[in-house]
């Protein structure tokens, strides 16, 4: 490893008038930034502010339109990630760039041996993943499948991919996104363990309590622009907020309403995978009228497998799943929405909406068959066109009109064009699996009145997020999922967030503190 | 460089690509054809002139584009749904195999009832021949493309087998080629004294058929959307794997219909080289066409000609008459390029 | 005799195992070469032409007075430029693999054809070169020396690609290509060196028809040897290992299945035997399809920093 920190902070890294353009939109403009030896800049904003692009910029992904990058005094040729390793710049992705089929340590040795050399040195290559893994405190199993690790595996496996590389500089992308409140706490250790041995860490968050856990200083980027930067100690939430939103946001206040009768019911419902633990595992749920019942938990503890069963392409394999009180016995999509479900999907790129065609097309997907769109097998294409418009009118789809390629919209409208799909006919009960996930707050907050306007007139929401301020926000009642296990509901006001975030890490004996008078029934 | 996606792709564009891909691939084979010492472009010259030079000429490339419009339109369709069926070739002999059985003498009807009937029989064959691999595809898992392609071979042999054995014309002096059908099974002649036969009104008819099936029907849509994206189309509640099964009776039906159409219309029994390759060729006139069921005849026109031109240029010159199929798989991947740069632009950086 | 005493004398003679490894060498050849196309990403359905091109090639160079090992170096190397054809589409320019593996089949079929019929216009019966003669090895059953590299390319191939830097490349930009990139691979450079080096392998290949198994060049003389590889590789796994076995295997049924042809003596039509190949690739699909673990970023084109 190079020098320590001495006397005056080194500056690491400098990013001067960096603009880059996708088509009409300017993601980055004209950003300037810095950062110094044993820093830890969070890069704020919101989602669509451009941090992303930013980074990947930084990291040779994208190459800049305009402006220039220095690592430690040198420039950094643009547009190559070998570039930006050797300059010591280490990169963790929002998705983690891991090959499942391949083991922890070839995925962390992979690239940093000459390429025509005999035989790999795998030896070597351990004894320095075991070295650095044990100086910072990152544990891992070298020769298992990244396939087979939890979600805190797979991070640690990323960290210890750019120090391996001798990384002075470490980009975290929304590395908090997918854990447990604990797990995050963990993430923040380890920071505070590297800046200590003289890195830079600049990591990308749109949540602010992370900010003032982890940072040293904060940038905010509004809409493509830098907005601020502030040394975090100096600044307050509030400030942040209104620099990152642009204006001051309120929370989505739902007005408390008692519940109607129930519209969904799961009673002892269980989803084999075919191999191991079951997807889903005896589990009781139920989902009344004027009701969001929230469901939280790290991805894959089983919410996939709730959200297809409730979308109707998969059936439980044992228990009963229930309608308005009509048990739905061969459930798939088509049955699903005539019986009143509307079912927002997890990824509305590739479940939710057919890109190529075009808007009106997306918007009769789930009705076609219905007399006032086709007769006789023959589409009634004017009518589609028709209503389509006025779907768009009343979703307030930004679109040049129903004939436009779908894949042209923005995420922020495809969402509402899948709003306006299936809650225009006055649903029963709508199921939202991460309804807002990658929108701008604009678009959230759009998607959560929405919400909470189908809760008044009369449906039950099932909500599924991965996003705990979201669910404490709208839920009435909140789930956790774990190993395929739901925990009894859990009033809104009762839970707090490092409790949830204990449920989320299979803590379930806490359950006694939160509801004393259930212990037994669970 | 780097490639950005169209925001949209313009008529004109999309017109123009095949064009350009065509003329690429003339420009790259004429190289072959100056490397054999032959005038180049005496040679496209002859090539052309053999093509659409005369009537005759005419009514030959018309001939020879109508199995071609229809293994196109087998190959659209499929591919339309991504479901990759590269088995025309075998589905056309099954085709032709119905149509010799049900058109020898085994059903004695009049013209208008026997055709259709001989007809549909040959679709029947085809579509049932590509039912298999889709079953296998959405049963099991099991890619299409490797189990159609070995299921040409084995439909060949089977042919094989059935013309050395229970198909085999006793009048036929020992050759391997079946009894002709009977008269009543012939598709009658649109121009006399030519070989163009009642097969391309057929085909013709079926294209356009199947463009407004396409743009104007529930089922047109369903394809569409299970072929863009099958899990979005899953979710929204469509019958995927029932389109995909649907898909391939149509698909592979077209191809036997090719089949039965040549038998009918053209030789009259069959035999081992009843098809040059025209199931392959349909790929590369799907292609060409960008899918578009009517851009499947301008594009089999084209093959055709080629084909048919090539014949009388090698007749004329010293040049062998594969250059056809040079320049016919030279137009296919010269079209990827083209439909690639219809789509995207090129930007630097 | 009955059956199984049939199948025994067969299986007993060593004449039957010379001809297995004969039989087996294009699959192995072919099999290999699709594997490390597939490992790296890249579906190669150009097999089929690149192993005529191969046989023509090779061929032709012989024929036209090169010596052997320069013909099987002429082979590979049009081999290698029909790949570099391949793969040039469908990396950097993230064409569908399908329909220009295809189109690299008609190409390859065609321009084989072209050359062939351009040198020998007239020729009836196929001219004939002096081929590569068996070589008998202490302790093996006699066979051609490309038989022999076939073998020991097994080995190089599966030592490559579990123990060397450049193999943990290649799968890695197979697997997941934008891991690959964010560790600093050339992900479009890997990609297009597999397919070369691949299709490489399928011209060898074809030139093994040609100057080893038989000693001129017929039309159709691939004969969907290359689809089958194809299968044969979905069939391994992706493994070099079980790439041989599975070859071999499957040389044995074809070896069998011509035997039991000669010995039935025409009760059955030949035809029937004729297909059990094709038959069994595919019924060998249908067994492992199911559970197959094929590499993550197979047939997905990958293009650098699209949004």
């Amino acid at each position: 490893m190079s020098s320590p920190v001495k006397g005056g902070p080194e500056v690491v890294l400098r990013l001067a008038g960096i603009s880059k353009r996708f088509g009409p939109l300017l993601a980055n403009d004209n950003i300037s930034l810095t950062l110094h030896a044993g820093e830890v800049l969070a890069l704020l904003g919101e989602n669509g502010a451009g941090k992303t692009t930013l980074m990947n910029i930084l990291f040779g992904h994208y190459v800049a339109d305009e402006g220039t990058i220095e690592a430690f005094g040198r420039p950094l040729p643009p547009g190559s990630p070998r570039a930006a390793l050797e300059a010591g710049i280490g990169m963790v992705h929002q998705h983690f760039t891991l090959a499942d089929n391949l083991s922890v340590l070839d995925n962390i040795a992979v690239g940093t041996e000459l390429l025509w050399r005999w035989r790999s040195d795998r030896g070597a290559a351990r004894r320095r993943l075991l070295d650095l893994s044990q100086r910072f405190g990152l544990e891992v199993r070298p020769d298992a499948p990244v396939g087979e690790l939890s979600v805190g595996e797979r991070q640690r496996a990323e960290i210890l991919k750019a120090l391996y590389r001798d990384a002075r500089i470490l980009i975290l992308d929304e590395p908090t996104a997918v854990l447990t409140p604990q797990e995050s706490a963990g993430l923040f250790e380890t920071l505070r363990r590297l800046t200590a041995d003289g890195l830079a860490v600049v990591f990308i968050s749109h949540k602010m309590n992370e900010v003032f856990a982890a940072s040293d200083t904060v940038a905010v980027l509004r809409a493509g622009k830098l907005v601020a930067t502030h040394a975090t100690a100096s600044t307050d939430r509030a400030k942040l907020a209104e620099l990152m939103v642009g204006r001051s946001v309120k929370p989505p206040a739902p007005a408390p309403l008692s519940p109607g009768e129930p519209v969904l019911e799961l009673a002892g419902v269980t989803v084999a995978s075919g191999h191991g633990r079951p997807l889903l595992d005896r589990v009781d749920l139920t989902v009344c009228r004027h009701q969001v019942v929230g469901i939280a938990g790290v991805s894959g503890n089983g919410q996939t497998a709730l959200a297809e069963l409730v979308s109707g392409l998969i059936r439980p394999d044992s228990g009963r799943l229930s309608l308005k009180g009509s048990v739905v016995e061969h459930g798939d999509p088509a049955d699903m929405v005539r019986r009143g479900v509307a079912r927002i999907p997890e990824d509305r790129h590739s479940a939710g909406l057919v890109g190529t065609m075009a808007v009106w097309e997306n918007l009769i997907a789930e009705r076609y068959r219905d007399s006032s769109f086709s007769r006789l097998g023959v589409l009634r294409r004017s009518a589609a066109r028709a209503y389509a418009r006025e779907v768009i009118e009343e979703f307030d789809v930004r679109c040049p009109g129903p004939d436009a390629r779908t894949q042209l919209l923005s995420g922020g409208n495809m969402q509402k064009l899948i709003l306006g799909r299936t809650l225009a006919h006055g649903p029963d009960l709508i199921l939202a699996s991460q309804p807002t996930r990658g929108l701008d707050i604009g678009a959230v907050s759009y998607v959560h009145s929405r919400l909470l306007d189908a809760r008044a007139a009369g449906a039950g929401i099932l909500l599924i997020s991965e996003d705990l301020d979201e669910i404490l926000a709208l839920a009435d009642c909140v789930t956790v999922a774990y190993h395929g296990r739901l925990t009894p509901l859990l009033p809104h006001d009762r839970v707090s967030v490092s409790q949830l975030g204990l449920l989320m890490a299979g803590h379930w004996d806490i359950l006694r503190d939160i509801l004393p008078e259930t212990v037994h029934a669970a | 460089m780097r490639l950005e996606p169209r925001t949209d792709t313009p008529l004109a564009l999309r017109l123009l690509a095949p064009v350009g891909a065509v003329v690429a691939a003339l420009a790259l084979c004429a190289l072959l054809v100056a490397w054999t010492g032959a005038p180049v472009l005496r040679a496209y010259g002859l090539l052309f002139e053999g093509a659409i030079g005369s009537r005759f000429a005419l009514t030959e490339t018309l001939t020879r584009a109508t199995p071609l419009i229809l293994t196109g339109l087998a190959a659209a369709v499929a591919f339309r749904a991504k479901l990759w069926n590269i088995g025309a070739e075998g589905q056309l002999y099954m085709g032709a195999l119905a149509a010799v059985v049900v058109g020898g003498g085994m059903l004695d009807l009049p013209a208008w009832a026997l055709i259709p009937a001989v007809m549909i029989a040959g679709m029947a064959a085809g579509g049932v021949t590509l039912l298999g691999p889709a079953v296998l595809k959405v049963r099991f898992g099991v890619d299409e493309v490797v189990t159609t392609l070995l299921l040409n071979f084995v439909v060949l042999l089977l042919v094989s087998l059935l013309l050395e054995g229970a198909l085999k014309d006793p009048m036929g002096m020992g050759w391997p080629q079946s009894a002709p059908v009977v008269e009543a099974a012939e598709l009658p002649k649109l121009v006399a004294r030519t070989r163009l036969h009642a097969g391309l009104a057929i085909a013709l008819g079926l294209s356009v058929l199947l463009w407004l099936i396409d743009t104007r029907t529930i089922w047109g849509y369903e394809n569409r959307a299970v072929g863009a994206n099958p899990r979005a189309a899953a979710f929204a509640g469509m019958p995927v794997t029932r389109v995909m099964l649907r898909t391939a009776l149509l698909s592979g039906g077209l191809a036997g219909l090719a089949g039965a159409a040549e038998v009918c219309g053209l030789k009259g029994y069959l035999t081992l080289d009843l098809s040059p390759g025209f199931g392959y060729s349909g790929i590369v006139v799907a292609m060409l066409a960008q899918l578009h069921p009517i851009g499947v005849v301008g594009a089999a026109l084209f093959i055709a000609g080629i084909f048919v031109g090539a014949d009388a240029m090698s007749r004329a010159m010293p040049v062998p008459n594969y250059i056809a199929d040079v320049l016919v798989a030279t137009s296919l991947l010269c079209m990827l390029v083209a439909g690639l740069l219809a789509r995207y632009r090129l930007r630097r950086g | 005799m009955d059956f199984l005493s049939i199948i025994l004398d067969i299986l007993l003679s060593a004449a039957f195992w010379t001809a297995v490894l004969r039989i087996a060498t294009p699959y192995v050849l072919g099999t290999l070469g699709e594997l490390v196309c597939e490992r790296a990403g890249v579906l190669n359905l150009g097999i089929e032409g690149i192993m005529t091109l191969g046989a023509m090639a090779g061929w032709m160079a012989v024929y036209q007075g090169a010596d052997l090992w320069t013909g099987v170096l002429a082979a590979a190397a049009c081999g290698a430029l029909l790949g570099l054809l391949h793969a040039a589409l469908t990396v950097p320019l993230g064409l569908s693999q399908h329909v220009t593996g295809i189109g690299v089949t008609l190409l390859g079929t065609s321009l084989s054809y072209f050359v062939y019929r351009l040198v020998l216009p007239q020729a009836s019966t196929p001219p004939t070169v002096e081929p590569f003669q068996p070589l008998a090895l202490p302790g093996a059953l006699a066979q051609t020396p490309l038989t022999y590299l076939a073998f020991l390319l097994v080995a190089v191939v599966a030592y490559v690609l579990y123990r060397t830097p450049v193999g943990l490349a290649v799968r890695m930009v197979g697997e997941n290509p934008a891991a690959a990139e964010a560790q600093g691979l050339n992900v479009t450079a890997i990609r297009i060196g597999a397919v070369v080096a691949g299709s490489a392998l399928m011209a060898l290949a074809g030139a093994f028809l040609t100057l080893s198994a038989f000693n001129a060049f017929f039309f159709n003389m691939v004969n969907g040897r290359g689809w089958i590889c194809i299968a044969l590789v979905v069939f391994a796994s992706w493994r070099p290992g079980k790439a041989l076995l599975g070859a071999l295997l499957f040389a044995v049924f074809d070896a069998l299945q011509l035997r039991l042809q000669q010995a039935s003596g025409g009760v059955l039509p030949y035809q029937l035997f004729l297909m059990m190949p094709y038959l069994l690739s595919i019924l060998a699909l249908v067994l492992v399809a199911r559970r197959a673990s094929y590499p993550r970023a197979l047939m997905i084109p990958y293009r650098k920093g699209e949004r």
